[in-house]
């Protein structure tokens, strides 16, 4: 598409910090987010789970559940739709399953009643016969001859012969020799690592309202990155028309690509048309861990070939993602990520997807990437430290560049790694001494970034403000990212704008607030309708001057003629225009619908300092530098955000969060108590640098921030840690037991 | 089924209402009364989504029964605001933005008013140990401790 | 047209070994379908979801973006993000 409305300075909106529009409402309490929604004569939902990670569903038995005062409506697999295939049968199974339950926490009937108490009762009352089978949670126990087959029909034309069928997708790519690359390195390190599954751990559960007549026609509210994609999916599991269910998205209380996708939504959908009443459905947190969709875990090698002046000759890398009870595991971002920092004339990547008995995984930022970045980004910092070469003068000197054939394949545009290494090196935080017990980690990462389908709606007021709708779900802010980028189109000022996340019967389709790429797509979008409302603006005032629409231009919020050829008028602003609109044509209003394909690749380069106490074997994170390049920061306050959010969860997966799954195959640790996210006083504040280097496919240069930076912190603080404590960590997270375990097994070698 | 009566002050408001006696406070707030801004995240006392105050003391209303309301005079963060003028941690942390998603900013908010009541004039360390109970999955915190600390100062500088 | 296009080395087994092919094209989607054509055993790989780089720039689902020989082509997993 081209971009003849590109800008890369000279900016009057973009760029500054106001207030965000949605900020009022969400000090005040006011916001609604998923839970917050009532009807009159809503029911509460409860969801019947399996106790079982395996088990054969022989029968249901609601009658006593049915016989509660209050209960309104009972489901089971019967009342959704029949002979789904593909994705969509794959997520019907998930949120209710079929003839056997996959792991534990999984759905298998659900109640509508008078109150939550009494749907949380009712559902006790449901008998399930079980025969419970043989369970496997481990992505290479999972993978052995001996281990139990889930579903043997899922592997699919990629997997090589002779894998065990709990292998259902397999990736390989890369180029050049590696086998010759190794014959040429002075130095070859070959480790094993492991990481365990990690939740997006958004602080609101999922939660919907949902209405389903026999008429076939619905309305859903939800809490989710995109109800478009859920307006589609719950049509297809309940058999309706997707036209016919209107989805309105509710504030979101967090999702990091774990409200991608549909959950309690069309179980709602379900009980509401058995009942004929409105159903809420809110999970509890509980539910959250056990049945949503974690990371995969992971089991990987990496092995890296460097010359003496530390140059990498050649790279391999094998990645196993276990994501849950069906294919899907993001094995192929992992292996295609997780060279792609570096110029590599010879590489080779390979992964494979493999199903077990846990939920099915979800998208988590940057999904697959952070896990191949750490057991890369440690394997270099290992090959740094054993040649006594500085890691940040190592990536630079290996670093991709706009021109360098990528691991993945193509060659890069225009990219900003070497901006963000650079940055580091003359960054104050890593010439700084560190004190004794202190150790320091740096690690590159990188993320594709996506486009995606996207529509944007404009409609100026007559008193001169504007209106713009997007269908991008807000959230970390975008809504002020919108107004900016429009005030800058229109010339207006920023409070002019107001900006309304319209629900799928108010504009066309669009693509998940996910892939990073709402700033860059929904930017577009909005920089596209708001030239098009530009031009509508100047055909007017030509008309008014009675001149040819293209002797007019459009500047600084007015129209104006276009040089002394076209006649002498005053400008006419934005407000005299819409003023009249009515009678001088019609409402103005301005649209884009459309798939932008440029999203910007982006590199990221952290820098953090650890100190580990020996005795507990428990990690402080002292000092954190994140430097990202943004291509440009639209509102770099909530850049920095995203940074320093990256961060957070990227320390808490590095050194406390995980699955723990016992030998029954039941999780563990399913509240927040025993699931340990990072809280206040566990952090330092966290630093941020934001690199600029213009994405060419954006008119404004921005690429998508959301994710880059959750994927260089797990390799940076494991870095960190294994200086520190002077003994290298593959295992993640790196807790305290970890880390005693790991001290001891050196002291024993010793 | 039987309800309990329970006679309360809400913000400042006199308040009755019937509650089941399993029902926890946050419950009662949400549900029977409509007062949606503290958020349940977690239901066992470990985000902090659902503070309030009860006699001035920061409560996680997760943890705590509606009938338990029984004569004690319960703050929201719906009655944070005077009037039409917002409190000056709310206006901080607009501008800060030190809020992505807010679903965990209710809560935030009673519990740095609460802090602020006690300590005027709080270090960064009694700040981050003090909001330790409120899980934020979104800013990594440094906003929100330097909008938090930045009030303290302001409302220092106007007493 | 031809076009040259380059495969990710996982597909091999599925096009008699090749990680280059040419096929008959001038927008991605002919591409897609010439290279269903030609190599049927591509089929549910390209219906599972690919992407497609021009020169470096990523297309993650575009049909109707144009293609000429001297352009560097790339076809890749389908991108998605969280
Ligand atoms: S909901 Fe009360 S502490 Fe989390
Ligand atoms: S802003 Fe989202 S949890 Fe704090």
């Amino acid at each position: 598409m081209a971009l003849d409305d590109r800008k890369d300075t000279d900016f009057k909106f973009v760029g500054t910090r106001p207030d965000r529009p949605d900020g009022h409402d969400k000090v005040t309490g006011k916001a609604r987010f998923g839970a917050d929604a009532h009807a009159p004569g809503m029911l509460h939902g409860a969801i019947v789970r399996s106790p079982h990670a395996h088990a054969r569903i022989l029968r249901i038995d609601t009658t006593k559940a049915e016989a509660l005062d209050g209960v309104k409506a009972v489901v089971t697999r019967a009342d959704f739709a029949h002979g789904l295939s593909g994705e969509f049968g794959f997520v019907l199974e998930n949120v209710m399953a079929g003839d056997k339950a996959l792991y534990d926490g999984h759905a298998v009937a659900a109640i509508a009643a008078s109150s939550a108490l009494i749907a949380r009762d009712a559902a006790k009352l449901v008998k399930v016969d079980y025969e419970i089978l043989p369970h496997v949670t481990d992505v290479d126990a999972a993978m052995a001859e001996s281990a139990p087959i889930l579903n043997s029909s899922y592997a699919d034309a990629s997997v090589p012969e002779g894998l065990h069928p709990n292998v259902v997708r397999y990736h390989e790519s890369g180029h050049g020799d590696v086998d010759a690359g190794f014959a040429k390195a002075d130095l070859i390190i070959e480790d094993s690592f492991k990481t365990e599954a990690t939740h997006q751990g958004y602080i609101e559960p999922h939660a919907c309202l949902a209405t389903l007549g026999s008429d076939g026609k619905g309305e859903l509210w939800c809490t989710t990155q995109g109800h478009w994609i859920a307006q589609k999916t719950c049509a297809a599991l309940v058999g309706i028309d997707t036209s016919q269910l209107r989805v309105t998205a509710s504030e979101i209380g967090g999702g990091f690509g774990g409200k991608t996708t549909v959950f309690v939504e069309p179980v709602a959908l379900a009980l509401s048309r058995k009942a004929n009443r409105p159903v809420k459905i809110v999970m509890n947190r509980s539910e959250v861990f056990r049945a949503t969709g974690p990371t995969s875990s992971t089991s990987m090698d990496v092995k890296i070939g460097m010359t003496k002046d530390g140059t990498i000759t050649a790279a391999q890398g094998t990645f196993r993602l276990q994501g849950g009870a069906f294919p899907g595991a993001p094995m192929e971002f992992s292996a295609m990520c997780a060279f792609a920092p570096y110029a590599l004339d010879n590489v080779q990547q390979i992964g494979y997807d493999v199903i077990s008995n846990r939920p099915k995984q979800a998208a988590y930022r940057a999904p697959g990437a952070p896990m191949a970045s750490f057991a890369v980004e440690s394997v270099i910092d290992e090959l740094c430290k054993k040649l006594g070469l500085d890691p940040i003068e190592v990536r630079l000197k290996n670093a991709s560049r706009e021109g360098t054939k990528a691991s993945y394949g193509p060659r890069f545009q225009r990219i900003g790694l070497v901006e963000t290494l650079e940055a580091a090196k003359s960054h104050p935080h890593y010439s700084a001494p560190l004190k004794p017990g202190q150790g320091r980690g740096v690690s590159c990462g990188f993320w594709f970034n996506h486009g995606g389908e996207t529509s944007v709606s404009l409609a100026l007021s007559e008193d001169g403000t504007c209106q713009i709708s997007v269908g991008t779900p807000d959230i970390g802010g975008s809504r002020a990212s919108m107004a900016l980028m429009a005030a800058e189109v229109l010339g207006i000022d920023y409070e002019n704008f107001r900006v309304t996340v319209a629900d799928t019967a108010t504009l066309g389709y669009n693509d998940v607030s996910h892939g990073s790429r709402v700033t860059y797509a929904s930017g577009l979008a909005t920089i596209k309708a708001a030239k098009d409302a530009v031009n509508k603006l100047c055909k007017r005032a030509a008309a008014k001057w009675g001149i040819p629409e293209d002797a007019v231009y459009w500047e600084d919020g007015c129209a104006k003629p276009s040089g002394a050829n076209a006649g002498n008028f005053d400008p006419i602003p934005l407000a005299e225009i819409t003023k009249n609109m009515g009678s001088t044509g019609g409402p103005i209003s301005g649209h884009f619908e459309a798939t932008p394909e440029g999203a910007g690749v982006s590199f990221g380069t952290h820098i953090v300092d650890a100190e580990v106490d020996p005795e507990t074997g428990k990690t402080a994170v002292v000092r954190y530098t994140v430097i990202q390049d943004a291509g440009k920061a639209i509102h770099p306050t909530y850049v920095e955000g995203q940074f320093q959010g990256g961060a957070a969860q990227g320390i808490g997966w590095a050194l406390n969060e995980e699955y723990i799954y016992g030998e029954d195959g039941r999780l563990q640790n399913s509240i927040f108590l025993d699931y340990r996210v990072p809280v206040a006083s566990d952090l330092p504040m966290i630093d941020t640098v934001i690199v600029e280097v213009p994405n060419p496919g954006h008119p404004y240069g921005v690429r998508g921030v959301g994710e880059t930076g959750i994927v260089p912190p797990l390799a940076a603080i494991a870095n960190a840690v294994s200086a520190a404590a002077g003994v290298r960590l593959r295992h993640l997270p790196m807790s305290p037991p970890r880390i005693l375990r790991a001290l001891k097994a050196q002291t024993r070698e010793d | 089924m039987k309800n309990t009566h329970v006679t309360t002050t809400i913000n400042g408001d006199p308040v009755e209402y019937l509650c089941d006696t399993r029902e926890t406070m946050l419950d009662v707030l949400r549900d029977r009364l409509n007062l949606t801004g503290a958020k349940e995240g977690c239901g066992t006392g470990d985000c902090g989504a659902c503070s309030i105050t009860v006699d001035d003391r920061l409560v996680c209303s997760c943890l705590m029964l509606g009938v338990e309301a029984e004569g004690k005079k319960i703050t929201t963060v719906e009655g944070m605001a005077e009037g039409e003028n917002l409190h000056p941690l709310q206006k901080k942390f607009i501008e800060y933005a030190a809020l992505q998603c807010g679903i965990c900013t209710p809560g935030i908010l009673v519990a740095a008013k609460s802090l602020l009541e006690k300590n005027p004039n709080p270090t960064e360390e009694e700040v981050r140990f003090w909001l330790a109970g409120n899980l934020c999955r979104c800013t990594g915190y440094d906003k929100i401790i330097r909008a938090v600390m930045d009030t303290a100062a302001d409302m220092r500088g106007a007493s | 047209m031809k076009i040259e296009v380059h495969l990710w080395s996982g597909l091999r087994t599925l096009t008699d070994g090749l990680e280059k092919v040419e096929v008959e094209a001038s927008n991605t989607g002919e591409l897609l379908d010439a290279l269903a054509k030609d190599y049927p055993a591509l089929v549910p790989v390209i219906e599972a979801g690919v992407s497609i780089a021009i020169d470096g720039r990523i297309i993650a689902t575009g049909l109707m973006e144009p293609l000429r020989p001297d352009q560097e082509i790339y076809l890749m997993q389908r991108l998605k993000g969280g």
